[in-house]
Formats: C-alpha cells, sequence, structure tokens
C-alpha cells in the first residue's frame, strides 16, 4: 500500500515539476520583454518608445522571430546579426562604451574614499595651532576618598 | 590641501569625458563644404559584406569608375522609391565607365533582397548593418547619394532623393574626365 501511494505522490510531483522545469529552460520569449532590452538603432531611444519606420522593421522582425518558437538570447542574437551589437540597449564592454561601466565605479570609489578620508581627518587628534595653550595632560580618575571630600566641599559651598 | 589635486584630477577627466562624448556626437558638414566649394576630397572606403551573395566588396573595387554610391535601406520609404531610378541611371552609364553602388543601412538583409528583385535591381548592394560606413559620409537622413570620381574623390552630394535633374547636371561632365 506504502509503495503505491508513494508512487502516486512522485508522479503528481513529476507532473507539478515538468512544466515549470520546461519553461524556465527556454523563456517564452514576449514583445514587451524584448522591446525595453533592444534600441530602435536609427533613433537612438529604446524600441519600446519609437515608432519610426526602422522600428517597426525592427518589431515586425521580433514577432516573426517569436512566432518562430525562438527564445529570448536567440532573438537578440539575430537583431545583433541584422543591425550589429548598437541594437542592444546595454553598452558593449568596448570603445568608448566601457565609459558606462568604469565611470559609475570611479565614481564609487572616489566617493568611498572621500568619506573614509574625511571621516579619518574628523577622528584625528586636531594638530596644535601656534600660540595655542598647551593641552591639559589626562588626570588619573579620584579615589574614592577624594571624592567623598570633593563632594562635601562642593556642599559647603552650595549653602 | 592633500585632497585638492585628486578633486582637480577626477573632475577635469570627468568634464573631459562629458566634452569627448558631446563633440562625438557632433554633426561633421567637411564632406558637403568641400563639395560645395569645388574642391574634392577622398572618399572613405571600408570592406563590407554584399548584400545578395557570400564574400566581401568595397568602394575600392570600382576605382577607375564614376561611381554613384547610394546609401538606402527597405524600410525607408523616399529611398525605395528612387531605386527604379537608380537602375535606370546604372543601365545608361554602365558603358561609359559608371555604375551605381548601394550601400543597404541598418536593414533586415531578407527585406532588402525582396526590394532588389522586386526592381530588379542589377547594380551591387554593399551592407553597412551598423551604419559605421554612413557614418563616415556624415549621413543624417535617408537616402543620400554621393557621386565618386574616377579617382576615389567624391565629387557631388545629394542629401535626400536624388531626381532625374540632378543626376542628368552630374553625371556627365564626370563621365568625361579621364582616369
Amino acid at each position: 500500500m506504502l509503495p503505491r501511494a508513494l508512487a502516486v505522490l512522485l508522479l503528481a510531483l513529476a507532473v507539478l515539476v515538468a512544466p515549470a522545469g520546461a519553461s524556465a529552460a527556454t523563456p517564452r520569449a514576449s514583445l514587451p520583454d524584448i522591446e525595453d532590452e533592444v534600441m530602435c538603432v536609427e533613433c537612438g531611444t529604446a524600441l519600446f518608445v519609437s515608432d519610426s519606420p526602422v522600428a517597426r522593421q525592427e518589431r515586425a522582425l521580433i514577432r516573426r522571430l517569436i512566432a518562430q518558437g525562438k527564445t529570448k538570447g536567440q532573438i537578440k542574437d539575430a537583431l545583433v546579426a541584422e543591425y550589429g551589437t548598437g541594437v542592444l540597449a546595454t553598452p558593449q564592454r568596448s570603445g568608448f562604451d566601457w565609459s558606462a561601466y568604469l565611470v559609475p565605479v570611479l565614481l564609487v570609489v572616489l566617493a568611498v574614499g572621500g568619506v573614509a578620508f574625511a571621516a579619518w581627518r574628523w577622528r584625528r587628534p586636531r594638530d596644535q595651532e601656534p600660540g595655542e595653550p598647551e593641552p591639559e595632560p589626562e588626570q588619573p580618575p579620584l579615589d574614592p576618598e577624594e571624592s567623598r571630600r570633593l563632594d562635601a566641599e562642593l556642599a559647603a559651598f552650595d549653602k | 590641501m592633500r585632497l585638492y589635486w585628486p578633486v582637480v584630477i577626477a573632475a577635469t577627466a570627468l568634464v573631459g569625458l562629458l566634452a569627448y562624448g558631446v563633440a562625438a556626437k557632433q554633426t561633421d558638414t567637411s564632406i558637403d563644404q568641400a563639395v560645395a566649394s569645388g574642391e574634392r576630397i577622398d572618399a572613405p572606403e571600408a570592406t563590407l559584406p554584399l548584400l545578395d551573395a557570400s564574400g566581401k566588396g568595397s568602394l575600392a573595387d570600382h576605382r577607375g569608375k564614376v561611381v554613384v554610391l547610394n546609401f538606402w535601406a527597405s524600410w525607408c520609404g523616399p529611398c525605395v522609391k528612387e531605386l527604379p531610378l537608380l537602375e535606370r541611371t546604372q543601365e545608361k552609364i554602365r558603358d561609359q565607365g559608371g555604375m551605381v553602388l548601394g550601400v543597404d543601412y541598418k536593414d533586415v538583409r531578407e527585406n532588402a533582397q525582396e526590394f532588389v528583385t522586386r526592381f530588379n535591381l542589377s547594380y551591387p548592394h554593399l551592407r553597412d548593418r551598423d551604419g559605421a560606413y554612413a557614418e563616415k559620409y556624415d549621413s543624417r537622413a535617408f537616402p543620400e547619394t554621393f557621386v565618386i570620381d574616377r579617382q576615389g574623390k567624391i565629387a557631388a552630394v545629394r542629401r535626400g532623393p536624388v531626381t532625374r535633374e540632378w543626376l542628368d547636371a552630374t553625371l556627365p561632365p564626370l563621365l568625361e574626365e579621364k582616369t
């Protein structure tokens, strides 16, 4: 009885998991999903905000490839084959486009360095200015007897 | 004080980067100015894939001929409209040492080939898939046509559709020039 129940349970699990696994391996491409990751190659804007003739041609190509069952990656590869890497909305890791990756990193490094430097300056004991009186050396804490006597004398002043 | 120079250097580098980015996007009008003043400058060259066959080609392959270099795309209505006129021009100047050379710009190969077939275009076409070649000609509105003399220099520029009149006025003197 138990092995049979186990087999039914495993079968049910397999039915539930199989479609999820298949869709994870080949996610179904959609026009809105691709449109915001590629450029209108002539207008210099993202495809989803453009309605120029070349943008319409790009959309038609994407729709055709979706109908052929191509994945998002395959469609982007096809777009690059037709229009070059400039069709991708993400900057390329070559030439001047490198600056799109490097500048933010440099700015973060500079900002962190600046904050660290400012914190170090702030925590450091100030350098003595010329003519400034010598700072008093730190006093050892009072022992209980001296503390009691000091309180008594201060109390006498308050009277 | 110690922080001063690193900040100045970083700020200068950032401003320089921005200036380069802006300057790189500026329209260059040197070709138009040169042609307008009667000067002929070297036509930019590049080896590009052929549209209708495997292999590559370039403007330099046709040195010694007067070349009507036409940038077009299947998604560009005015470009498609002038294709029959360019084909008639090809037929007319072919025997006089002239030719039309199409450059298909940022286009789907299949779509472009459809027009080549539809209009029975007999002249060759290169494929400028990312527009880098057109950029060398400061292209900004399609179609654009450049007439290259037998020495490989730009003799005439047409930003916008060509007309029969413009071709008739531009080509005969260049076809008469010797190599």
